[in-house]
């Protein structure tokens, strides 16, 4: 018994030494590129790496604001091209900018509407899938389960062309739809409605409640947590995005951070500070983001397997 | 119906969402153009002005020009300058994209497939005339030569126009600068070796012996790679190509340009004297504009990359590190190509536009308007200079060119290479796949593979590609 | 139960059942059907033609199942399935064993320090894999990277290791970025699945004697499980996405050893754009590969269902 609890004593300090340091290497990529971002070219060029900057420089940044502009912002209607002569209708643009803000923004935006558009779609979905009992539900069902692991190279060249056709091509809107579009989010919210007692539902409807007013008022705070988890995994998902974006945005007002990196990266090879800058920029909002709301994220991240 | 109308309003708010993007054919542009250079962006508040900027009443009010990294026709506030004055005086705005050897052709290629190319583009005769123009996506501007202008061109260098024609006798590029391909070599670092007496730094030339004994040098000097054969992809093949060819003066295509040839058993014995070579690293991870960096970085000894727009602005940072400097301020020499005798055949580096033919009279008419602007106009001089290369013609609409870079030691310096200009074959049928396969074939032998078997399977590709 | 209720619906019943299905189901539907199952669909269709990017229309000419035949005989193709394979057996697995040994090793420590090293393993998929993937191609960089630096310095390796420029490596170096990138859900989820074990059956089963490893495996393991099956499926669907790795730092060289289907669809779509009917061709590999995670989907599925 005694050397058990020995061992066992050995065997925890052991797992700390290596939790340690396997949390210290995964904390370098950031360390790098933070450090990275503010390194003078002496540094960043030098042929044996520098751990610590020799100068905290912001030139990196300076470079990375002067080197692209772009409209600040710009307003334009989806399909409205369809009713103008086949011009672009664009209701507003901003003030010329840094492009690295305009990207910014980009991909905040194309987030956030992902995350709206697919928690939106996909709990009202999700909800008749599990409640509803309408012909072909099964069918619908395997088909969803059997996409959801589809990469987006397979349906590259015809969603190319469909987003042309519909004179999407090189607006978010053509990365967002897609994106709405995958259906483990209706995979998600249905594995959470199936636990809504019918018990409930059978007496809202005897209550005369609509459809509509039983989703809204029953089954939607029922789903809650599954929202906030879908909508922490589809905005992350979007984040990391790069493939979509890539062959639907070529324009460098339209591009998003991902994009933008990876477009700095072709250019200037291996300009490391400016694309530290890059990945700096890109990374710590969201890292920020990430750190104060981390209780939120870990238990929407829970929420979703308990029930998936 | 309450839950249909509820629905209904749920779809129409989705669909309905206004948003960011949308390559907006109804750009802000100034109105009243602003022909002073803007150094920062941020200090050019334009304000945001839905209404296009008044124009002639037919023309096109904007075009789009994508550009490749040409000297700095790929900077964005010099680009800028010259679109300010090109839209001063025409009233068309200019929406440029600056795109990046490593996967500019694969936006190229998306725009086609979603038929939303843009009007103008730069580049050189391999994509536009050989590519996209031999695939019918360029309009030919065969009506915007006359004689005067032909003889202008054909006074500096008779292959130019050769060159930027397809065989169906269209034009497609309308030159606008030339140049030779070279390499470079770290000169400090060659005195240190003393590998410096291999150099002929008067004549810029050397042959294959001084060349194989200048590597071994160093190598004994650095016991590390001072010289990469890059090949991660696209981007620099001209380089690689260069090296391999003139080592023992194989080939690459046949003279007339239908077929592809480096399967030359010179072009063999080359690769095999490279892959044997320490010091010589057929280096995967590296692409062209790598291997730039980290010759300017000192890594390397040597870049095969290389001409006078890296000579004159090494890795693009030449503000910062100044001319023929690396980043620790080593000297960089230019020099041609190893050859057994020493005269070398550089590859040449033709740059201009094209018009791709998006069905539009009117903007193809204001893409041409462009192209005489900068390319047969009092303007050339400054999109020369902007390119950091030769003119292609003596005079443009009466202003000399040929003294454009009188002031510039360097570049009356480098005219000693371009008597060495070889043929331009990278017209060639196929070309796109060849030059994939050059670097699927280079990959190989670096890991090991068969020389001859590699390059074998490498034209077999080629002539694939070639025969369509 | 509801169940037996609705097996007595009427007729009118189930259609009203059927009507608010599907209009509950449209937002969804459009989207899914549109911009999944629509392309899908003309996927299939084109990968039997010979259709091309300079194709004015969407389809070229029917040629049966040539692409098919020729795929199979496309080394780079057979490659590339190879290399896709690898990287999903190599990662899911050894994601699954690393987060569930650190999840054990963690969660049973303090609320902050716990929260702490939670953050840090979640912290890459946050990060972005763009801005991952450039500074990983910084520290593998064969000239000036950190890790030859580091692994010289040490004296474990005397001479560096081109990372990505070597056939032998390349591969390994990518595998290990997706791992780092994967990891951080399955920790978070492992962790929270340690703390809802139930205590009284752990209790019950040290009191028999069972050592801490039984109680790990017999209890804890198959309470976890439900757990488990969905860290697979997120995590095969994250193997998948692998794309911006491989074309952000290898291109899928050298010599194709890091080509997966879904770089080499790309590549055949956008580079190789002079060989006859490559979009067919690309769409042909695509049909394939859909097929391969139809399959995969529905055994994870079915497995999941089973428990």
């Amino acid at each position: 018994m005694k050397s058990n609890t020995t061992r066992s004593r050995v065997y925890r300090i052991f797992s700390i030494v290596v939790l340690v340091i396997l949390a210290i290497l995964f904390l370098f990529p950031l360390y790098w590129i933070i450090t990275g971002a503010f390194k003078p070219a002496v540094d960043v060029y030098a042929q044996e790496p520098v751990w610590w900057p020799t100068e905290w420089v912001q030139n990196n940044f300076k470079n990375l604001f002067n080197k692209r502009s772009a409209p600040l912002w710009e307003i334009f209607v989806p399909f409205g091209s369809f009713f103008n002569n086949g011009e672009k209708v664009l209701l507003s643009a901003g003030p010329s900018a840094p492009a690295a803000f305009r990207w910014l923004i980009n991909t905040v935006f194309m987030s956030v509407m992902a995350m709206i558009i697919t928690c939106a779609t996909a709990a009202m979905a999700g909800y008749a899938l599990a409640k509803k009992r309408f012909v072909g539900r099964a069918i619908l069902f395997s088909l969803i389960v059997c996409a959801m692991a589809l990469p987006k190279q397979v349906i590259l060249i015809p969603l190319l062309k469909e987003m042309a056709g519909l004179r999407l091509y090189d607006s978010l809107w053509a990365v967002i739809f897609p994106t709405v579009g995958w259906p483990f989010g209706v995979f998600l919210m249905k594995q959470f409605s199936e636990s809504i007692p019918g018990e409930i539902l059978e007496a809202a409807r005897i209550d005369g409640a609509s459809e509509a007013k039983t989703f809204i008022t029953v089954v939607l705070p029922m789903v809650k947590p599954g929202i906030g988890a879908l909508a922490i995994f589809t905005f992350i998902n979007a984040w990391n995005d790069y493939f979509m974006q890539l062959v639907m945005l070529p324009s460098g007002s339209n591009f998003t951070m991902p994009l933008g990196i990876a477009s700095l990266q072709a250019e200037t090879s291996i300009d490391m500070g400016l694309l530290m800058a890059g990945a700096a920029l890109a990374s710590v909002p969201i890292i920020i983001v990430f750190l104060i709301f981390q209780k939120y994220f870990t238990q929407g991240i829970t929420m979703g397997a308990v029930k998936g | 119906m309450k839950k249909f109308l509820a629905l209904l309003l749920a779809m129409v708010m989705t669909l309905a969402l206004v948003a960011c993007g949308g390559n907006d054919q109804k750009d802000p542009a100034p109105s009243t153009p602003d022909p002073a250079p803007s150094t920062t962006p941020a200090d050019d508040n334009k304000t945001p002005e839905p209404e296009p900027a008044p124009a002639e009443p037919t023309g096109a009010s904007e075009i789009t020009l994508w550009t490749y990294p040409i000297g700095d026709w790929g900077t964005e506030a010099t680009v800028k300058t010259l679109t300010d004055a090109f839209t001063a005086e025409t009233g068309i705005a200019v929406k440029v994209e600056y795109l990046a050897y490593a996967d500019g052709d694969d936006k190229v290629n998306t725009a086609i497939t979603a038929k939303s190319t843009p009007d103008l583009i730069m580049e050189g005769p391999e994509r536009l005339v050989a590519n996209w123009g031999a695939n019918g996506k360029m309009v030919d501007l065969k009506d915007m030569f006359d004689d005067t202008d032909l003889a202008e061109i054909n006074a500096v260098n008779e292959g130019v126009m050769k060159s930027c024609t397809h065989t169906n006798g269209a034009i497609y590029e309308y030159p606008l600068v030339m140049t030779a391909h070279c390499m470079a070599v770290n000169v400090n670092a060659f005195k240190e070796a003393g590998a410096d007496k291999y150099l002929h730094l008067d004549t810029h030339t050397w042959t294959t012996q001084e060349f194989i004994d200048a590597v071994a040098a160093l190598y004994a000097h650095y016991n590390d790679t001072v010289g990469a054969v890059f090949c991660a992809g696209q981007g620099g093949d001209q380089g690689t190509r260069a090296l391999v060819n003139n080592m023992y003066g194989g080939t690459f295509t046949n003279a007339e340009h239908t077929a592809y040839t480096w399967d030359d058993p010179l072009n063999v014995k080359a690769l095999e004297q490279l892959k044997s070579m320490d010091g010589i690293e057929f280096d995967a991870s590296l692409a062209g504009g790598d291997e730039i960096a980290k010759f300017y970085q000192g890594a390397l000894k040597m870049a095969f990359c290389w001409n006078i727009a890296q000579q004159l602005s090494p890795n693009g940072k030449g503000e910062e590190t100044g001319a023929e400097k690396t980043v620790t301020g080593d000297d960089i020499a230019f020099m041609s190509f190893p050859s057994e005798d020493g005269n070398s055949k550089l590859q040449g580096g033709i740059w201009g536009f094209g018009i791709f033919d998006n069905g539009d009279q009117a903007r193809i008419d204001a893409a041409k308007e462009f192209i005489k602007f900068f390319c047969d106009s009092a303007h050339t001089v400054d999109a020369v200079k902007a390119a950091r290369y030769f003119a292609v013609r003596s005079t443009a609409e009466g202003t000399d060119l040929s003294a454009i870079w009188a002031d510039e030691p360097i570049m009356a310096e480098y005219t000693k290479l371009m008597p060495f200009l070889g043929d331009y074959y990278q017209i060639t049928t196929g070309w796109a796949g060849a030059r994939t396969a050059w670097w699927n074939m280079l990959q190989a032998v670096g890991t090991g593979d068969d020389v001859a078997a590699a390059v074998a399977a490498g034209v077999a590709e080629a002539n694939a590609a070639a025969a369509g | 139960m509801a169940k037996q209720q609705q097996s007595k619906m009427s007729r009118a019943l189930q259609r009203r059942e059927n009507v608010a299905g599907y209009l509950f189901m449209l937002p969804s539907l459009i989207f899914f059907l549109g911009f999944v199952i629509i392309p899908m669909f003309i996927c299939i269709i084109t990968s039997l033609t010979n259709t091309n990017m300079h194709d004015p229309g969407m389809f070229g000419s029917f040629i049966g199942l040539k692409n098919f035949s020729d795929l199979a005989k496309d080394k780079v193709f057979l490659k590339g399935l190879t290399n896709t394979f690898v990287i999903v057996i190599v990662s899911v697995p050894t994601v699954c064993a690393f987060s569930l040994w650190v999840s054990s090793a963690i969660y049973k420590l303090k609320g902050p320090v716990l929260s702490a090293f939670r953050c840090i393993f979640y912290l890459p998929v946050v990060t972005g894999s763009v801005a991952v993937t450039v500074v990983w191609k910084w520290m593998y960089d064969n000239y000036t990277g950190i890790l030859n630096s580091a692994l010289k310095s040490t004296g474990i390796l005397e001479k560096g290791i081109n990372w990505l420029g070597n056939e032998k490596t390349a591969l390994w170096c990518i595998i290990l970025i997706l791992f780092t990138t994967s990891v951080g859900q399955p920790i978070v989820l492992y962790v929270s699945a340690l703390g809802n074990v139930d205590q009284t059956l752990v209790e019950a089963a040290q009191v028999d004697g069972a050592t801490d490893l039984q109680v790990f495996w017999r209890i804890k393991w198959a309470q976890m499980m439900p757990t488990t099956l969905y860290i697979l499926v997120i995590t095969t669907i994250n193997s998948f996405q692998c794309f911006a790795l491989i074309q952000l730092l290898t291109a899928g060289g050298p010599n194709h050893a890091t080509d997966t289907v879904m770089y080499y669809i790309y590549y055949t779509a956008f580079k190789l754009t002079e060989q006859a009917g490559h979009f067919g061709y690309a769409n042909a590999m695509g049909v394939i590969l859909a097929i391969f995670i139809g399959l995969l989907s529905a055994l994870q599925f079915k497995l999941a269902k089973e428990k």
